[in-house]
């Protein structure tokens, strides 16, 4: 099933990432004043239910971000195993099905006719006009006028009792394992967990988490049979699009910090520790890249990228890779428009430090400039890095949408809530109107955004003790 | 003052000057002209002749940094980076690359935006304002909580969606006023409403909690107390000394984005085909035409620049313990 492995350069990217953040997890385990914070974190209700669907979010995203080329059984060497040119990921290769059931063109969501008619010829020859059957949506259905509703009503009663099935089983394991720790009984532990009384919020996080995975079910036992969201202009399943896009929503909020963090901590700390000149030369770098305004600096940087995209198209191996390296360019050039806000802050923070006693006391002792400010500034300053890292996330992630409206922004061959906005804004002076594109991409996109909001304002706070105080 | 404004002014020189650095090396060195007349003329099938033309036609076949053909100071002055970018410093934007002048298009373009700009920025200020007071004034109840709640709801929700909604709600359904277009003087205003009604309400999720941020701030500091312990009422204080020394940092926010209202916004003006600055940039990037992004960015840059010189003197007039520096 899997030929050769593809590392696209964002993959690589992601999973150094990924590795980044594992790294400072289990350092910040370790030390008191980063766990104590990340402890008020899960302790706090509303930080619980944000992380399950986020993390819901970025386990779609990480299985979208391997890439391999699938074998396929190729017709003309009789049956045998060929490698596909096509570039697809382990989600593509889970949802098979939804990749591959394309109609022929709109359809509204759970329909089991074309939303255009079209004319079809009757097996009496006769040529009428009506609304043709869709090719998967709904097919096994003979009589879909009637059979219609109760299809629906008993796939999502199928969708819903499994879902419960398998929401009980992560109970159960969750309470023995809780109970385990405790050294209680299986009884306490469920009464402690049912009546809400745990220190880190149980209870919460396994309601939300049962309706991610009601949701999930639910989705696969009707997407097995239906488009339920319906599908786009050339055919393809919406919901699968949706789920695509989660990837280049996750890298554009993910990738465009990691890009900009070396510079702007770096040049940040520099210009608060040494003063003098360096302070005046990366303050005039800042102020000079902060007062083109961001979207026009995108605007030219994605149009001299076009141009030399164009101009070297044989650069390239694969569309795939083109639009890669184009998502690539944009966290980049993303990244220089936003990293001067972190900058200043920083720079502010080690021109307090570098006055504390502490730092004094270490110059005094003859420790190094480079010592200094590794072992006492740095990690002083971090709370402020990781602040500033969650609450841009959600930014970015709707200005992606606004980019790519103004086709600056991915590829438009790309997967992406942006694109999906911009090819079914147009729709919507239809009769009737064609929403479902326009409204799935707006869902997906606001429970992302909303809950990397309620999220990062709960580390905000458990990370800004000046801010607790004032609340 | 007079001393501190010029020296401010002053600074804002060698900024100008990176700035207009860095868009000549993103549009000229990092692809060169012909680069440019390929992708206007068809990749495929050009032939050196029609680039040559099209490069003599906006006058982009000259060197670039030094002409070697020319004589005395003309070898610096008949040059790419003395013709198309240090003549932005005389606001000598050019023609565009479909041969308008820029200059002319830009003061006809600014009026239509400024005709939203300015109302969403007072109507948004009013209400957002008033919203916050009231939360502050009902602070730690559950209208305070719900209030910031649906604050980070409105915040979470793309500001397309809030065009596309607009405009299917008001204009496809209701049918109050046209989806988009614009007219000149008074009969402008029915196409106005909708995008400022927009602009408010895309801006009261984070404008309301920003603002609220800053009441509670104030409400805890010590005159606050003594105003309460004077026995003067709740609204009186709150209107009277919260608001009163809130307004500091709300009045500077708002100084520095004043002179950005006349680039207007791209995404609204697009949608609604008002023919403002936004669209105007937007038509310039879709149409490929750099001589317009480059006029852009560079008055964009000085209109930031002229913010923060305003929002510096706006300090030190309104709150006088800030010091000249």
């Amino acid at each position: 099933m899997i030929g050769e492995w593809v590392i696209l350069w964002t993959d690589a990217l992601i999973f150094l990432l990924l590795l980044f953040s594992t790294a400072f997890g289990i350092y910040a385990a370790r030390k008191e004043h980063l766990r104590g914070p990340w402890r008020l974190v899960v302790r706090s209700r509303v930080g619980v239910s944000t992380l399950v669907i986020l993390s819901f979010y970025v386990i779609v995203g990480l299985l979208d971000s391997v890439h391999f080329y699938p074998l396929v059984n190729s017709v003309e060497k009789g049956g045998a195993q060929t490698q596909s040119a096509e570039v697809i990921s382990l989600f593509d290769h889970l949802v098979t099905p939804l990749r591959e059931r394309q109609e022929k063109t709109y359809s509204a969501p759970l329909a089991t006719h074309l939303y255009a008619k079209e004319n079809i010829e009757l097996p009496n020859g006769e040529v009428i006009r009506d609304y043709p059957r869709l090719e998967f949506g709904g097919a096994h259905l003979t009589m879909p006028e009637v059979e219609w509703s109760e299809d629906i009503l008993r796939l999502s009663a199928m969708g819903v009792i499994k879902g419960l099935l398998v929401s009980i089983v992560i109970t159960n394991i969750l309470i023995m394992l809780l109970a385990a720790r405790w050294n209680g009984t299986y009884g306490d532990a469920a009464k402690l967990l049912i009546t809400g009384k745990t220190v880190i919020p149980w209870r919460t996080a396994l309601i939300t988490l049962m309706f991610v995975i009601l949701i999930l079910f639910w989705s696969i036992e009707l997407s097995s049979h239906y488009h339920i969201l319906g599908t786009d202009k050339v055919g393809e399943d919406v919901f699968y699009q949706a789920l695509k896009s989660i990837r280049t929503g996750l890298l554009i909020g993910t990738l465009t910090t990691l890009v900009m963090l070396p510079a702007a901590i770096l040049l940040g700390i520099m210009a608060g520790y040494y003063r003098g000149w360096v302070d005046d030369l990366i303050q005039y770098v800042y102020t000079t890249l902060n007062s083109i305004p961001g979207v026009l600096l995108i605007a030219a940087a994605i149009l001299m990228l076009q141009i030399y995209m164009s101009n070297h198209a044989d650069e390239f191996n694969s569309l795939v890779e083109r639009a890669d390296l184009r998502l690539l360019f944009l966290c980049i050039i993303l990244g220089v428009t936003s990293w001067t806000g972190l900058c200043r802050l920083l720079r502010g923070e080690a021109m307090k430090l570098r006055e504390v006693d502490y730092v004094q006391a270490a110059v005094a002792f003859g420790v190094g400039h480079f010592q200094i400010i590794v072992r006492h500034i740095l990690p002083n300053v971090l709370h402020i890095v990781l602040i500033t890292v969650v609450l841009d996330f959600s930014g970015l992630v709707l200005a992606e949408a606004v980019l790519s409206y103004v086709n600056i922004g991915v590829d438009p061959t790309m997967n992406s809530w942006g694109n999906m906005i911009n090819s079914a804004r147009l729709e919507m002076a239809r009769e009737p109107v064609v929403w479902w594109s326009l409204l799935a991409s707006m869902i997906f996109m606001f429970v992302l955004v909303l809950s990397a909001n309620l999220f990062s304002d709960v580390v905000r706070d458990a990370f800004d003790p000046r801010l607790r105080s004032s609340r | 003052m007079i001393a501190y404004i010029i020296r401010r002014a002053l600074y804002a020189i060698p900024i100008l000057l990176g700035v207009n650095i860095l868009t000549f090396v993103l549009f000229f060195v990092v692809n060169s002209p012909d680069d440019m007349a390929r992708m206007h003329l068809g990749m495929k099938r050009v032939t050196p002749e029609a680039i040559e033309t099209w490069k003599a036609e906006r006058g982009y076949d000259k060197p670039l940094l030094f002409n070697e053909s020319s004589q005395g100071v003309d070898q610096f002055t008949d040059t790419i980076f003395f013709q198309k970018s240090l003549k932005l410093f005389q606001f000598d934007f050019g023609s565009s690359d479909s041969d308008r002048d820029i200059g002319y298009d830009i003061s006809q373009r600014m009026w239509p935006s400024l005709a939203i700009a300015i109302p969403v920025l007072i109507v948004g200020l009013m209400v957002n304002i008033t919203y916050a007071l009231l939360i502050a004034f009902f602070r730690a109840t559950y209208i305070d909580i719900w209030s910031v709640v649906l604050c980070v709801v409105m915040m979470s929700i793309s500001g397309l969606f809030y065009i596309i909604g607009g405009q299917y709600l008001v204009s496809k359904l209701l049918h109050l006023v046209p989806i988009s277009g614009y007219d000149t003087g008074f009969s402008a205003v029915k196409f106005l409403i909708l995008p400022v009604l927009i602009g408010v309400v895309g801006g009261i999720g984070a404008g309301t909690r920003w603002y609220r941020t800053l009441f509670l701030e104030e409400i805890n500091r010590d005159y606050v107390r003594t105003a309460r312990a004077k026995g003067l009422s709740e609204v009186v204080v709150l209107f009277r000394h919260v608001l009163k020394n809130a307004m500091i940092p709300i009045l500077t926010g708002v100084v520095v984005v004043l002179p950005l209202l006349f680039m207007g916004s791209l995404i609204t003006e697009s949608f609604f085909g008002i023919p403002g600055l936004g669209s105007y940039t937007i038509d310039a990037i879709s149409r490929q035409d750099f001589a317009i992004v480059r006029a852009m960015v560079f008055l964009g840059s000085v209109l930031y620049i002229l913010g923060l010189l305003l929002t510096d003197i706006s300090y030190t007039l309104v709150d006088p313990r800030v010091r000249l520096s």
